[in-house]
């Protein structure tokens, strides 16, 4: 029944009709999301969380091209995230061009660094790329900091944008975002059907033997950082006007970490498990930041901190939160949410058995 | 000048170099970079402050004790979480180490809050020796001596001591190792106790010479890598060289060149490093056989 007899079954989007009417769903699902949260604030939610939630599987999406598929560890996405909230935000502020310009510009800029880290990494492996790659994120937040035309330690603030003479507000930036993640999403997963994505996949699982196969490892591998970075730029333009005002500080190691952990949690090597890890984590992040607000919990910690800990440092229980589940996932499912997804679609196939 | 921005460099070299010891005993140990080695220093620094400030207990005690933390704190680490991870892939460990690293960033903010505050160090870091003309404060001689000092022991314990031996057996070959009656598995944490100890000497002598709070490490740390990756992150000898480069090299940039790019020189260091001898200045280069 699952036979593919050509090589186009497989590389085809939609493989069953139940499958297309699922995405129909879905697509309107997500059209009408901001109208079900304004009208029932499930969780807590606002168009804002969503947002940050979009942006962030955008990167974890892009991170997960090259950490999952192609095997190549990086910690230094949040460098390519600043410059593409940076030139976008330059871009649009210095010589006024249009968001849909400046968008694509910064996603390019970011990957052509994407490319030059590539360079280093073509001889470098697993612990030694970590180092390589968690050193060039620092350099391009340190000479962000330093230099005036990146607005200094200060930041910049986000032009504010217009659609059709009206500011636009969260809610039109939903619709903006929500398209290009789609798209990106839609872009990520053709990538890895095709012939770029298994020579990604092949160069993962040994790249000696991708070489024989006649694979071209430093194309390939040059052009995994550059499609990543690309993805993580993009998110980052996205972001910078989502926050509506950016400063270098805030594109840190933690991020960098953060973007890793999300993938991790989601899934190596799983598309929808980026996205799943970059909603669970941001989630998470945002609601344990205020984690003195949440019934039950928070009034015991309260009266914990005051007791034990320092109060003024309460919101940190986040952090511990966050690595928290990095250690557990990784010990006890290091597939992440997508191998939990697997397992329980099995379970639930061969039920009675 | 010149002189002085050398010592400078060398005192805070040695701390580096230091904090990468420490990182590397672990690494040859067990393939893994430890990414929490600054945070756990970070946390025992502030069990000795802990101990200095609220309880007033005499610095050597507090030291002793400090240390008996670390090496609480790095077999723990070892045995509650690295040891379950069945298989791990290189990601899956570097993971667990950032998470690990997270936990006690988290931990050490929620009890000692985000506030600096000075690491009270039996040696004053104003006062200075002059040396043939040349001054050179305090801290900065002491911390070059202790350094020293730490190096040589380690050294003696590598080469001279059953134990230490028998660490070198392991690292170089895991199953061998146990073949000739060693319980790996115990040098394994004892390995972690070791590196963490060293750690929060790195730990204390950092906050000496600037402050102490949550995120004091975060920098040290990278530069840590850095002397590792100059020294290759095999070998003690080649990563002491290389943090004391390190430290000097970065003092003399900051101190002729620019003083806001300094913090960038390492990882030019490292990823020029990298590109051009990936098994660092004074290790040996082994071809991995398919």
């Amino acid at each position: 029944m699952d036979i593919k007899r050509n090589y186009y079954e497989d590389i085809e989007l939609f493989k069953s009709n139940t499958i297309l009417v699922w995405s129909i769903l879905f697509l309107i699902f997500l059209g009408i999301l901001p109208w079900l949260i304004q009208k029932y604030h499930l969780l807590g939610m606002s168009i804002y969380i969503v947002n940050l939630i979009t942006i962030h599987a955008i990167v974890a999406i892009g991170l997960n091209i090259l950490v999952g598929y192609t095997g190549q560890i990086s910690m230094g996405h949040a460098g390519f995230f600043a410059l593409g909230a940076f030139t976008t935000v330059i871009l649009i502020l210095r010589w006024s061009f249009p968001l849909w310009v400046a968008l694509p510009i910064a996603g390019f800029v970011s990957s052509a660094f994407g490319f030059i880290l590539g360079l280093p990494a073509l001889r470098l492996k697993g612990p030694y790329l970590a180092i390589a790659t968690l050193g060039f994120g620092m350099t391009i937040t340190t000479i962000i900091k330093h230099m005036e035309f990146f607005g200094g330690r200060m930041g910049l603030q986000a032009p504010r944008l217009y659609l059709f003479g009206t500011p636009m507000k969260d809610i039109h930036y939903y619709y903006v975002i929500m398209i290009i993640a789609v798209l990106m999403t839609i872009g990520a997963v053709k990538l890895i059907k095709t012939r770029v994505g298994r020579a990604f996949i092949a160069i993962r699982d040994s790249d000696i033997a991708a070489e024989a196969m006649g694979v071209n490892l430093t194309y390939y591998k040059t052009l995994a950082f550059a499609v990543s970075a690309f993805y993580t730029g993009i998110a980052g333009g996205l972001y910078a006007f989502i926050l509506g005002f950016i400063n270098p500080e805030s594109f840190h190691l933690i991020m960098s970490i953060t973007f890793l952990a999300m993938v991790v949690i989601g899934g190596l090597g799983s598309i929808m498990g980026s996205i799943a890890g970059a909603a669970l984590m941001t989630f998470l992040d945002i609601k344990l930041q205020a984690i003195q607000d949440i019934p039950a919990i928070g009034p015991a910690l309260v009266t914990f901190s005051q007791k034990y800990m320092s109060i003024s440092g309460i919101s940190n229980v986040a952090v511990i939160v966050y690595g928290l589940i990095m250690i557990l996932i990784v010990l006890f499912e290091p597939l992440g949410i997508f191998g939990f997804w697997i397992r329980t679609k099995r379970y639930w196939k061969t039920w009675p058995f | 000048m010149f002189g002085q921005l050398i010592v400078s460099g060398l005192a805070v070299g040695a701390c580096y170099a230091l904090l990468a010891i420490a990182m590397v005993i672990i690494y040859k140990t067990s393939e893994v970079l430890n990414f929490a080695q600054g945070e756990m220093a970070m946390v025992s620094t502030f069990v000795a402050f802990t101990m200095l400030d609220a309880y007033h207990v005499p610095f050597p005690w507090a030291a002793a004790l400090t240390f008996l933390f670390a090496i609480f704190l790095g077999i723990f680490f070892e045995i509650v979480f690295l040891r379950q991870a069945k298989d791990p892939t290189v990601i899956g460990l570097i993971i667990i180490t950032l998470g690990f690293e997270m936990v006690l960033m988290g931990f050490a903010g929620w009890k000692w809050g985000p506030d600096q505050r000075s690491f009270p160090f039996p040696i004053s870091n104003i006062e200075t020796y002059n040396i043939g003309g040349l001054l050179i404060s305090k801290i900065n001689f002491w911390t070059i001596l202790i350094t020293l000092v730490l190096m040589f022991i380690l050294f003696l314990f590598f080469r001279y001591t059953k134990l230490g031996i028998a660490m070198r057996a392991t690292q170089q070959n895991q199953l061998a190792a146990r073949v000739m009656g060693i319980r790996t598995k115990w040098i394994l944490s004892f390995t972690w106790a070791i590196s963490s100890i060293v750690g929060a000497v790195a730990g204390m002598l950092i906050a000496a010479l600037g402050v102490l709070d949550p995120p004091m490490m975060m920098d040290p740390l990278l530069k840590g890598f850095a002397s590792g990756v100059l020294g290759g992150m095999t070998s003690l000898p080649g990563t002491a060289v290389g943090g004391a480069m390190l430290g000097i090299i970065e003092n003399l940039f900051g101190g002729y060149v620019s003083l806001a790019f300094k913090s960038v020189v390492a990882f030019i260091i490292i990823i020029l490093m990298l590109c051009i001898r990936p098994s660092g200045l004074l290790a040996r280069h082994y071809v991995k056989k398919v």
